[in-house]
């Protein structure tokens, strides 16, 4: 199998669903000529055409609602936010018309669209270049959001993404573009939407992340257990809505002891979802209030202090050690 | 009659003054004092070698990646020209020689670039506000900027700028309806550089210019040479003049070019011939400047040696300066800073916690 990076795999998956279903259309800001700005759509143009790899105006809002048309009208758009700083611009049109055609028409149109964006930090990027916003497309019914962490699933999350009938925000960790290489299957490769992963097995403790944040909360798993003789669980949550709590609230009821990590500020984070429902259902197996290791309530700020604000190793495993020590 | 025709204009003015072989149209050339017309070329100068400056300093990874102007300079300062410091100014993010102009500092912009928000400080003295980030976005805030100086009778000027990319976000018109509607004092300063990043400004929008869409919303637009400091002075000034005695908003398109790269994450030479910056390297709005003032008997080569060896020295002071007291922003709690007027209860114990957390680590490091 080939070593990619989450660039080549992302790649990859557009070009095979390009390949294979002539309804899937690329959309987006400098995504043709230039290859897009971190180069995911890099080829495709050359492959495809102009007809079917859009260079469009610098317009986000006209992006996503364009984006709704096509998919409404029966093909399968894949529009590339920038970045997810200029992605709020979509918030109306993905809030007001993507998530509910469904239902407004009751079954008769739906928006299978794809709304691609790189998020979070971590990149030495300019304002608006760094945030991680996934908590507000995961608060609107109707829309599914996904967010994977590693080159092959995210290869595999996106050719579901492009296939899924419902309208998808896929947020891509830039930190993780072009981090690491993983082998990546030529061959066809999805993955459920809407299912979480089990990526280590352990019994004293779980913790949950997604996206570039998994690299840190394997290493301090691994350090938890070098140091400390700690076995910790690791779920990653690959979907953040739908969110799929049965392993973690397995997981939970087994350790009793969990804390979930996100780059997103705390407060109405995707964390606060996660908590809520061990609250909910894992209550009487809970050992330990469970932690959040987030991002502050601040705007992330600009790079030289970015570092303080993104969760790290050390603020994980400083949170495994009080969860531990919690009686 | 069911079909009539509705007079509408069919044509719009473009405006060259110095074109780019130095040749002078003596009809149009405005009158400007000496000492202005001095002042604009040492902040011309000293903007295209920060620039380079900076060029240098983010391939040696002293600062993070930034926008360079070059070739911009004579559309930015050709346009605040005729402000006046109660005026107010809200810049996109590539206006830098206007920011220059306007009072910024050139340590506030290395701090800025190297990824401090305290470069973006605005001090009391200075209206104009911060860069802005999202394309297009900042037009409408210059469209409240000037309601508000309607209403509170004021006779000052709200200006923006945005670029050609700009033309086709749903702020932009917006923010022309609204100044229309409203009659508003704002001057919509559009710098057509050709790019935005990769799409060039023909694959923007089909209209032959971008001055035009100002009819739609019925005020006034006009496309300038905006390599050409005389016509962007000119087209400007009439702008402000308008604005300030109660006539409305006036666009004006800027013609000009990015010389350089969007961002230095950028590579232009997957989408654009280097054949054509060449072309437009031609027509240099520094060079031609020089080239007039030289004429005008204002600016000998001694004397610009003289201001460049003054701007090298400026420009060194600046960025040791910068270095310096960037030294002083260490502190990782200045990101709990400025979030809210009062700090929320919840965002203290997060820094208290983030204190504790510093502590407790840096204390460990020590043992090991």
């Amino acid at each position: 199998m080939p070593k990619m990076t989450m660039v080549q795999a992302l790649n990859l998956a557009l070009r095979q669903e390009m390949a294979r279903d002539e309804s899937v259309i690329v959309l987006g800001e400098d995504v043709g000529v230039d290859g897009g700005v971190f180069r995911v759509t890099d080829g495709l143009i050359e492959t495809f055409g102009e007809r079917r790899v859009v260079d469009t105006p610098l317009a986000e809002s006209a992006i996503a609602g364009m984006s709704i048309g096509m998919a409404v009208y029966g093909l399968k758009p894949v529009c590339e936010m920038q970045f997810d700083g200029f992605s709020y611009y979509t918030m109306h049109q993905i809030e007001a018309h993507a998530s509910r055609l469904r239902l407004r028409s009751q079954g008769r149109h739906h928006v299978p669209m794809v709304l691609r964006a790189p998020y979070g930090g971590g990149v030495r990027a300019l304002e608006h270049h760094s945030e991680s916003r996934e908590a507000f497309w995961a608060h609107i019914p109707g829309l599914k959001m996904v967010i994977p962490s590693s080159p092959r699933n995210a290869r595999a999350l996106l050719v579901s993404a492009i296939r899924d009938p419902d309208p998808v925000i896929f947020y891509e960790p830039k930190a993780v573009y072009r981090a690491f290489r993983e082998e990546v299957p030529e061959e066809e490769e999805t993955l459920p939407i809407g299912r979480s992963q089990r990526v280590r097995e352990g019994r004293d403790l779980t913790l949950i992340a997604y996206g570039a944040m998994m690299r840190p909360t394997l290493e301090a798993a691994e350090e938890l257990k070098r140091q400390h003789g700690v076995e910790a669980e690791v779920i990653d949550l690959l979907t953040i809505s739908p969110l799929d709590d049965s392993l973690l609230v397995e997981s939970a009821r087994k350790t009793g002891r969990v804390a979930v990590v996100h780059e997103a500020p705390r407060s109405f984070g995707p964390g606060a979802e996660v908590v809520a429902r061990l609250v909910e259902k894992a209550f009487y197996h809970l050992e330990a209030p469970v932690a959040r290791v987030t991002g502050y309530d601040v705007v992330i700020p600009l790079f030289s202090r970015e570092k303080y604000y993104l969760p790290g190793v050390a603020r994980i495993v400083d949170a495994a050690r009080s969860l531990l020590s919690a009686q | 009659m069911p079909k009539t025709r509705i007079a509408l204009p069919d044509s719009i003015d473009h405006l060259s003054i110095l074109d780019e072989h130095g040749k002078i149209d003596t009809d149009l050339e405005p009158t400007i004092e000496n000492s202005l017309l001095l002042r604009l070329h040492r902040t011309m100068l000293l903007a295209r070698r920060f620039d380079e400056r900076l060029l240098s300093l983010q391939r040696q990874g002293r600062i993070g990646t930034f926008p360079p102007i070059a070739g911009q300079e004579a559309a930015h300062l050709g346009a605040v020209a005729p402000l006046r410091a109660s005026d107010w100014v809200v810049p996109a993010f590539r206006e830098m020689a206007a920011d220059l102009w306007r009072g910024r500092s050139l340590e506030s912009i290395v701090i800025y670039n190297n990824g401090f928000n305290e470069g973006g400080r605005i001090p009391a003295e200075r209206n104009d506000m911060p860069i802005s980030v999202p394309v297009g976005s900042q037009i409408l805030h210059a469209v409240g900027i000037a309601w508000g100086m309607k209403y509170r009778a004021t006779d000052d000027v709200a200006m923006t700028f945005f670029g050609d990319g700009a033309t086709s976000q749903g702020d932009f018109h917006e923010g022309l309806n609204f100044a229309g509607v409203f009659q508003l004092p704002v001057v919509l300063v559009c710098q057509n550089n050709q790019w935005a990043i990769s799409i060039p400004r023909s694959k923007q929008t089909r209209s032959q210019t971008l001055a035009q869409k100002a009819f739609a919303y019925g005020i006034p637009g006009i496309q300038v040479d905006g390599n050409d400091i005389l016509a962007v002075y000119v087209a400007a000034r009439e702008a402000v003049e308008r604005a300030r005695s109660g006539g409305g908003a006036t666009l004006i398109e800027c013609v000009t070019y990015r010389m350089a790269v969007h961002t230095t994450a950028d590579d232009p030479k997957r989408y654009r011939p280097d054949a054509e910056v060449e072309e437009w390297r031609r027509k240099d709005p520094l060079t031609r400047f020089q080239g007039y003032l030289a004429a005008k008997g204002l600016l000998t080569v001694d004397n610009v040696k003289a201001e460049e060896e003054a701007i090298a020295a400026e420009i060194q002071t600046a960025v040791a300066r910068a270095e310096e007291e960037m030294k002083a922003l260490g502190d990782p709690l200045l990101m709990f800073e400025h979030a809210y007027a009062e700090m929320p209860e919840y965002l203290s114990e997060q820094r208290a916690d983030f204190i504790r957390f510093m502590h407790a680590t840096q204390k460990e490091g020590d043992h090991a």
